[in-house]
């Protein structure tokens, strides 16, 4: 059986600035409901890939096919309301709107895009988000203000925003940099039992490598760099 | 749109203290505004109901606005008195329903005496329908009797019953028609208009302290007329000098204008109070021009506020506004949500300096008309007014494109990788 990647990249070229390519990757393939490692030391363009792959960036040159999906054909809105329904995006750190209760932060896609929502199959948002708090170990924070959490704590409520709905794709920018090793072990196995649950592919992004082994495939982007054999 | 207004609202609540003197800004801006639009207002609608009622006022000949003055403001004086013979022609007229005598040209210590009649207690109006009311006492009847206006009483600190002693001319008390003394009767109400500023008399009373005249001058000692002779032998009033004059009907008050201003028998002129008021108000009325400006720098301040409210706010979010797109938030959307946001607070100024402009007006609407005179208006607000509410509002959505515009280039630029 033979199933479409999740991610697909071809002759991909992109740069900020004319004439200075950051990123000229002939081809990139991420495989459905695996979970994928990305490293690269800082600066490589990683972060630049994956707003690539979320739609936030457009690309040059070449194709970029996510979830079946060709970006460069979809309009700026048709992009983002791809992003809003079935993707998840975990940052670094300051994942939160720190004016927002841990329950509203998590259910805000839902409440953004109704195509997340409708996801949900009829559950109501608070209760899936209230489910995943569970899974996460954050239930008792829920109507805590966000800005009151430790960075530990802001990173499981923004992975439960990432996994709320069942997105097909999770995207996740070194999310555990900021976290101590405890923390960060914790953080990858709670996060690992979620998108299995929730059948989704997970891209994390890391410039550490001690944690290339967790992952089912570990792909170098200066590797997948055109020139870099 | 409803999550992005209640992302909005929870956001200004999260940085209510910044958004509060933001909203206090803008309501100040607008109360100032229609505080000052209030002033300049009551000033044109106090200036030009400082007489009422009143369809003609006539005298003799010459400048309309000098007329105007001495009768109206009792401000300088007229060159020209008119015969008594010629006014009670045109009191009799039988298109006027009433006429108000002046005899003015004396004083008591640099406050106007008007002769008049009880015509003038009982017709006289200001402010629309305020007639004349007596704080304590009478009408002048007898020869020698004064009633004074509230400002005379005040400034002399005088009662009912006193004697005083009332000048020739204008100026100084180098000829005191001392010989024949005025007894108070009564002190008026106050009107906070020029009525205020002058002393009462009957019109006998003014031909009484003149009769022994001879070219202007006092009678020599020993050549003066008793008083008591005076009162009982009665005089002749040779003149006044002018008149306030009411149609039976309104639409006659042109015709009589002109009639008036065509008289045979003596050269006089009428002028129209309402027409010639709003003549002299547009050549003072630069301050009007003066208040309006200081009104629009008063609200260009509070703007430029709120434009640095928000631009400030906007480096410190440049984090969540990714964290917005990253979940899918368009580029619109921020944008939507910066305007959204200054919409808001400018909604809320613009109430709270509206709450804020008719709770002062209330609270000082009867002190400042008992203190100089100005009715403020209170009422719904005037069409400039609302003009300038509505600039408010669509300035405040406008100057929040701005910081928007900002926003939105920022976004596409920081992509997902804005750090603080």
């Amino acid at each position: 059986m033979t199933t479409s990647p999740a991610v697909l990249i071809e002759n991909l070229r992109f740069a900020y600035k004319a004439g200075r390519d950051i990123l000229d990757i002939p081809s990139l393939t991420v495989p459905k409901r695996e979970k994928v490692f990305l490293f690269g030391p800082s600066g490589s363009g990683k972060t630049t890939l994956l707003g690539l792959i979320a739609g936030v960036l457009e690309a040059r040159e070449g194709t970029v096919r996510v979830m079946d999906e060709n970006l460069r054909a979809l309009s700026g809105a048709r992009r983002d309301g791809l992003r809003g329904a079935r993707m998840g995006y975990i940052f670094q750190l300051f994942n939160l709107l720190p004016y927002l209760s841990v329950l509203d932060n998590i259910t805000l896609p839902c409440r953004l895009h109704p195509a997340r929502a409708a996801r949900l199959n009829g559950t109501p948002p608070e209760t899936a988000a209230r489910a995943l708090a569970e899974q996460l170990d954050i239930g008792a924070l829920l109507h805590e203000p966000a800005r009151e959490l430790s960075v530990g704590q802001q990173q499981r409520v923004a992975a439960a925003r990432a996994l709320i709905g069942n997105p097909e794709l999770v995207i996740a920018d070194e999310p555990t940099s900021a976290l101590d090793a405890d923390h960060r072990a914790q953080f990858l196995r709670i996060l690992f039992d979620c998108c299995e649950r929730a059948g989704a592919t997970l891209l994390f992004v890391s410039h550490d490598r001690s944690l290339e082994p967790l992952f089912d495939r570990a792909l170098s982007l200066p590797a997948l760099q055109r020139g870099a054999q | 749109m409803k999550t992005l207004t209640s992302l909005a609202l929870q956001s200004l609540w999260s940085r209510r203290l910044t958004s509060g003197l933001t909203i206090l800004s803008i309501a100040l801006s607008v109360a100032l505004l229609l505080g000052i639009e209030s002033v300049r207002t009551g000033a044109r609608d106090s200036f030009s109901n400082t007489i009422s009622g009143v369809d003609l006022i006539a005298g003799a000949r010459g400048g309309s606005l000098q007329l105007l003055l001495y009768t109206v403001f009792r401000l300088g004086s007229a060159t020209n008195n008119i015969s008594y013979e010629t006014y009670e022609r045109w009191s009799r007229h039988p298109a006027v329903a009433w006429t108000i005598p002046y005899s003015l040209g004396d004083s008591h210590r640099g406050f106007r005496v008007v002769g008049t009649t009880s015509a003038f207690y009982q017709h006289f109006r200001y402010r629309r329908d305020r007639g004349i009311a007596f704080a304590e006492g009478r009408a002048p009847t007898g020869m020698f009797e004064t009633a004074l206006g509230a400002e005379v009483a005040r400034a002399l600190n005088y009662k009912t019953g006193q004697k005083i002693a009332i000048t020739h001319g204008l100026a100084g008390d180098l000829l005191q028609h001392d010989d024949k003394p005025f007894t108070v009767t009564g002190i008026l109400e106050r009107t906070a208009t020029p009525v205020d500023r002058s002393l009462y008399v009957t019109l006998e009373g003014i031909s009484a302290v003149h009769v022994d005249w001879e070219s202007g001058a006092p009678p020599m000692p020993g050549d003066e007329i008793p008083a008591q002779q005076l009162e009982t032998e009665g005089v002749k009033i040779e003149q006044i000098t002018a008149f306030l004059l009411s149609a039976k009907r309104r639409v006659d008050a042109l015709r009589l204008q002109r009639e008036i201003n065509t008289d045979d028998a003596e050269p006089l002129m009428a002028v129209i109070p309402g027409v010639a008021l709003a003549e002299m108000w547009r050549t003072i009325g630069y301050g009007e021009t003066a208040l309006a400006v200081t009104a629009a720098f008063v609200l260009i301040a509070g703007l430029l506020g709120m434009i640095v409210a928000l631009y400030t706010s906007l480096e410190e979010r440049r984090r969540e506004m990714a964290v917005l797109r990253a979940i899918g938030a368009r580029p619109s959307s921020i944008v939507l949500l910066l305007v959204a946001e200054s919409a808001v607070l400018t909604v809320c100024g613009v109430a709270a300096g509206l709450a804020l402009t008719y709770a002062a007006l209330f609270a000082a609407q009867a002190p400042v008309e008992q203190a100089v005179g100005l009715t403020l208006t209170i009422g719904a607000p005037s069409r400039l007014a609302l003009i300038y509410v509505a600039s408010i509002l669509a300035a405040g959505v406008l100057v929040a494109l701005l910081p928007a515009w900002k926003a939105y280039r920022n976004t596409l630029a920081d992509g997902l990788s804005a750090r603080l």
